[in-house]
């Protein structure tokens, strides 16, 4: 065994374990990657709860996580459910649906970009259809952090098809017997899918808030982190802090405080899960 | 599901009161369906049509749906601008041998995984499965300082020697799948005097068709994608990988981006996608659901 997995082996211990406990090292430090590290203590953890633009990331962070997640779940499921009845074109919806999600990254940032320009992007001019005269998006520190929660639900597609998987997994005899039971539309929904593919729907919820904390592409292609801070995420700050102001020291604490969270938020899944697994009422082996 | 019970006479009042209703809310929900379509597939339209609009065109307000004169030298002009072509093979490279890399160490570590259970295998196990978790960020700025020591700087290096090493959610799905395997095949190779890597190359790979393709995809797509690893290491232009060749567009160096030239970058960024995508559709679903719930 110990040869087959070898390879990881080695890479654990290069690429993950010396990294994690280096960057534990580095946070007491004052570090500017050409001298020599000069150990500080607590004073990078100090200087974060008391510096302006830690908290300013902080914000942003957390606010774009808790309006853009929970919205992009509920367009997603909304999406699944629609498409998991049987509805004309049903393949193309899904396949159209799906295909945004293949301009990740740069290209979708660079395309957004566009569309958010305010005098000769898409996007205004879609609101002035219906008579509404758009902001300058990403120019006003006000909208910016909007247009990218408003980015965001251009790629549900993908978490849509997370969740099709999880409905066509629901037995068909269980809603046909609450259908004949009565229940309706909505009850059914409520009572019979929703807690069979909750799973699935907590799965999501986990993941997306991680992959939220570490929003960068958009922050570093579309606004560097502005207008006026509006969009200064975490990473970005981690970022810019350890490869603009070349405080690796002080990086590495921030570092070591987003490891923490994201840790704590993975033992939430496995606690959740686990219980989900017991009501089911079997184990998978 | 099918129309059976409708046949009675006794039940056709409820029945079509049912109906009726359905079809009042499916009628809805095409329309909130066909509404939301649209909208998503508008930028992407807009991305291919103005990929082919002349310079002058781009400037106009409302936007034109499609470009007035097609402007197909877009296409070739990118390849004059930029070191287009160059970034283009840079990402293609890496992703490529990001793929191979992969492949290799994940397949290994998987089939290691499934097929032994030894002492402190589950410990093992149970490490790899939490540095699926482990955010890159968290450990970006040791790992910079160790390839600048060795260095790898404004070199592929960093971006390749990592996939040859494995990482867990690829190993995690092949461990799956290799357990999948039954057991009665590779006793018959031991009795031929199979060796254990030959089993694994012989028997347990050659099985591992649509598992290996999901987990290349992936490989690749993420590869692809990237901008913050090649944004640390890579700095010389003619090393610039596709995202960070095309996050440059926006820096300052122009003051009205060239926005038919972006879009043209845009859709040839995606065009490796699409075809995988076109290529292995079902599994490329199959993949994103495998992997998705665990």
């Amino acid at each position: 065994m110990y040869l087959f997995i070898s390879p990881w082996l080695i890479g654990f211990f290069v690429f993950a374990l010396y990294p994690i406990l280096s960057s534990l090292y580095y946070s007491f430090t004052d570090y500017d990657i050409i001298h020599p590290p000069k150990y500080v203590g607590l004073a990078n953890y100090k200087e974060m709860f008391q510096n302006d633009l830690f908290w300013k990331s902080v914000v942003v962070t957390v606010r774009y996580t808790f309006i853009s997640v929970p919205i992009q779940l509920l367009l997603a499921l909304g999406f699944a459910l629609l498409l998991n009845a049987k509805i004309p074109f049903r393949g193309f919806f899904r396949t159209a649906m799906y295909f945004p999600s293949m301009v990740s990254g740069v290209a979708m940032s660079l395309l957004w970009y566009w569309i958010f320009n305010p005098s000769i992007g898409l996007f205004n001019y879609v609101l002035s259809w219906f008579g509404i005269s758009g902001p300058a998006w990403l120019m006003s520190p006000d909208y910016a952090l909007y247009a990218l929660m408003i980015m965001s639900f251009w790629t549900v597609g993908s978490g849509m098809i997370l969740f099709l998987a999880g409905l066509q997994g629901v037995p068909s005899s269980l809603v046909e017997a609450a259908r004949l039971d009565g229940a309706g539309r909505f009850r059914i929904f409520l009572n019979v899918t929703l807690p069979m593919i909750s799973p699935v729907l907590l799965f999501q919820l986990i993941m997306g808030v991680i992959d939220s904390f570490q929003v960068f592409t958009q922050a570093y292609v579309m606004t560097q982190g502005g207008p006026n801070y509006s969009t200064w995420f975490y990473v970005y700050n981690l970022y810019t802090s350890a490869f603009k102001e070349y405080r690796a020291g002080y990086s590495s604490a921030l570092a070591w405080v987003l490891l923490i969270v994201v840790m704590a938020f993975t033992a939430l899944i496995i606690k959740l899960s686990n219980r989900y697994v017991h009501y089911e009422g079997g184990g998978r082996k | 599901m099918s129309t059976i019970p409708t046949a009675g006479p006794g039940a056709s009042p409820s029945v079509n009161k049912r109906r009726r209703k359905i079809d009042a809310f499916s009628i809805a929900s095409f329309i909130a369906l066909v509404v939301t379509t649209f909208l998503m597939l508008l930028p992407l339209f807009f991305m291919v049509s103005t990929s082919l609009k002349s310079k002058k065109e781009l400037l106009t307000f409302p936007p034109t749906f499609l470009p007035e004169s097609w402007q197909w030298s877009n296409y070739r002009e990118i390849f004059d601008t930029l070191n287009f072509g160059q970034m283009y093979m840079n990402s293609l490279i890496i992703g490529i041998l990001t793929v191979v890399g992969t492949l290799f160490s994940s397949a290994l570590a998987g089939y290691g995984f499934a097929r032994y259970r030894g002492k402190g295998s589950n410990l093992w196990f149970m490490l790899m499965l939490s540095t699926m978790m482990l955010p890159y960020p968290a450990i970006m700025i040791p790992q910079f300082i160790l390839f600048s020591k060795l260095n790898w700087i404004d070199t592929f290096l960093p971006l390749i020697v990592p996939a040859f090493f494995g990482s867990a959610y690829n190993i995690f799905l092949l461990r799956q799948f290799f357990s999948t395997l039954p057991d009665e095949l590779f006793d018959a190779g031991r009795i031929d005097g199979c060796s254990e890597f030959r089993m694994w190359r012989q028997i347990a790979l050659p099985l591992s068709g649509p598992a290996l393709a999901t987990v290349a995809i992936f490989a690749f797509i993420y590869s692809w994608n990237d901008l913050l690893t090649p944004v640390l290491y890579l700095s010389s232009s003619d090393k610039f990988t596709l995202p960070v060749g095309m996050s440059s567009f926006t820096s300052s160096r122009f003051r009205i981006p060239p926005w038919h030239l972006l879009m043209v970058a845009s859709v040839l960024a995606m065009l490796p996608i699409v075809t995988l995508f076109a290529i292995a559709q079902k599994r490329f679903v199959e993949g994103i659901v495998l992997t998705g719930i665990k």
